[in-house]
């Protein structure tokens, strides 16, 4: 299948899914590609947009709700389920207010005078 | 059929949208389609996700309508306090980041198919060290920022040393559960650890480095993301965390070199602590002025910058600033705005406030771009900056800021600062401009100051 190379984003592997080395090098492989393509992409942001840039990465290290869902979806152990939840909602607090500020600042980026009459 | 053929390309959209986000980001004409596309990327993630197999909702939708509600007014905050909010923001992420990983790890131990590896677990180390030391050290940030906490950098002696042997032990701990997995007992004593480091870390940050470290924690809020995706085997969560991790990376680099300052002076070095009490006392005089005078001198002047700090955004004055900026833009003279990089208390923080105050972000100019123009420059007004325009930074060498780069406002023909008293700035720094020849203070609060140019400038 097409994508049966990717492995589950579950913590049990499928079997056969080895824990072996190649499978540890894909991952450090997204991670060093995506930190190159990061810190392309930022250098270029404007000095004028950093505050709407941190606030929009709070927002997008709240990629962490999707480990979280997975706990607290899963419900193996009291534990788990209680983390989870707790990860869950402090993630998703990021995630709103994160994306909501942002654009609340951006929308106060004018060039110039508009509407002065 | 297989669910990854659902989820899996899902992520990977999700992770294109991310990055085009950050790509959008850039400019301010693109940078709502950023907003945008980084709402699509997460909706996608979040979707996503809850096509995993086996799940049951109930314990995923209270928390997510608990987060809505507590996120709208986290949202709603007045920017002066968009400080306070994002280093509040890195707490929860760390929080999120640290407690995944406490809980991968106990289920680990629970249910024997979710043993894990050597590799899993050194992962597992690193999210969870990163995850609690940025939930500790963001709420002191987030403490020092509200003043809850004494915003003077707190420093004692062997206070790096401590620090480090914390860390040093705490990592020593993960390589040991590494080797010995079966030493439990050593994964809460790697907790506390994080924990306590995370507040040490804190106590020596002045007011004045809030901006790097407040950077620094927004990296190792992306940091600890990417561990709990090597630990989930997901590489959405390595990719995106990335992104965050490369973005507060870059953003502490250039807060560090608009300071002239390195990562390890930055958080070892403990700025302006002894600098308060030693220094000659010399009395100097200091000339003053009034509102009356200030406007006088800025109606006739053909140029005027001005060089907002940290005082502004404390006064609250930037929708003053910009009436200033009116009636001076009505009479003719040409206002513009220099913007040190490390003004206020986190990357940017000027450039928000006054565009709030509705300046057109075209006036707001870059430190080395006005620099050569404050020469021929008539005014430059001083509103509540302090060590960003203190030309020590050029030739003192015995001081804490030397070597700083530093708007050049003592260069302009005549010098306005406005100040609530003579008091050093946040980094308890003597500032030499303030007794310049061309220099005139304007003592008082920013908005009563600024209130009173205006009215005189009316009349």
């Amino acid at each position: 299948m097409l994508f049966d190379f990717l492995p589950l984003i579950a913590a049990t592997p499928p079997a056969g899914s080895p824990n072996s080395v190649s499978h540890y090098m894909t991952l450090l492989f997204v991670f060093t590609l995506a930190t190159f393509t990061g810190l392309l992409v930022i250098r270029n942001v404007s000095r004028l947009l950093h505050t709407p840039l941190m606030s929009l990465t709070n927002a997008i290290s709240a990629i962490a709700v999707v480990g979280s869902i997975v706990l607290a979806g899963k419900q193996e152990t009291t534990l788990s389920t209680v983390l989870g939840a707790v990860a869950v909602a402090a993630s998703m607090t990021n995630i709103v207010s994160g994306f909501i500020l942002t654009d609340r600042m951006l929308k106060m980026f004018k060039k110039r005078e508009n509407t002065k009459s | 059929m297989n669910i990854d053929l659902i989820i899996q390309p899902i992520y990977l959209i999700s992770a294109i949208l991310f990055i085009l986000s950050l790509l959008w980001m850039g400019h301010p004409s693109t940078a709502r389609r950023g907003v945008f596309a980084g709402i699509v990327a997460m909706l996608a993630a979040i979707g996503g996700t809850l096509f995993e197999p086996g799940m049951n909702y109930t314990w995923i939708a209270i928390p997510v309508v608990i987060g809505c509600v507590l996120g709208v007014p986290l949202a709603m905050v007045p920017l002066t306090a968009v400080p306070q909010r994002t280093a509040l923001s890195h707490a929860f992420g760390g929080l999120a980041a640290g407690l995944v990983g406490a809980s991968e790890y106990y289920l680990s131990q629970a249910t024997a198919h979710h043993s894990l590896s050597g590799f899993e677990i050194g992962a597992l180390v690193a999210e969870v060290i990163l995850g609690f030391l940025t939930f500790t050290g963001s709420l002191m940030a987030a403490g020092k920022l509200m003043e809850w906490i004494p915003t003077r950098p707190i420093t004692y002696k062997g206070q790096n040393a401590m620090n480090l042997s914390l860390l040093g032990v705490a990592l020593l701990a993960g390589v040991l559960l590494v080797i010995f997995p079966t030493w439990w007992f050593l994964f809460p004593i790697i907790i506390l650890l994080a924990l306590a480091f995370g507040v040490l870390l804190i106590i020596p940050i002045g007011g004045a480095d809030m901006p790097t470290v407040i950077a620094l924690l927004n990296s190792y809020a992306g940091l600890s993301a990417v561990a709990m995706g090597f630990v989930l085997d997901n590489k959405l969560l390595i990719a995106a965390g990335a992104l965050d991790g490369s973005s507060g990376l870059i953003l502490s680099i250039i807060m560090c070199k608009a300071m002239n300052r390195s990562f390890t002076n930055v958080l070892f070095g403990a700025f302006g602590q002894v600098q308060a009490s030693s220094g000659a006392v010399e009395q100097r005089t200091v000339k003053s002025a009034t509102a009356e005078d200030a406007a006088q001198i800025m109606s006739a002047a053909r140029s005027v910058v001005i060089i907002p700090g940290y005082g502004m955004a404390v006064a609250q004055a930037q929708h003053r600033v910009r009436e200033l900026f009116d009636e001076l833009g009505r009479e003719g003279v040409d206002v513009k705005f220099a913007i040190h990089p490390v003004a206020g208390r986190m990357p940017g923080h000027m450039n928000v406030l006054l565009a709030e105050a509705e300046i057109p972000y075209d006036k707001l100019i870059e430190m080395e771009e006005i620099n050569p123009d404050m020469p021929e420059t008539d005014v430059a007004l001083i509103i509540g900056a302090n060590d960003v325009i203190n030309p020590a930074a050029r030739h003192d060498k015995s001081s804490p800021i030397f070597g700083m780069p530093i708007i050049d406002a003592d260069k302009a023909k005549t010098v306005f600062v406005i100040k609530r008293s003579m008091n050093p700035g946040f980094a308890g720094i003597e500032n030499e401009l303030f007794y310049g020849d061309n220099t005139l203070m304007l003592f008082g609060d920013a908005k009563a100051m600024l209130t009173g140019i205006v009215q005189a400038l009316k009349e």
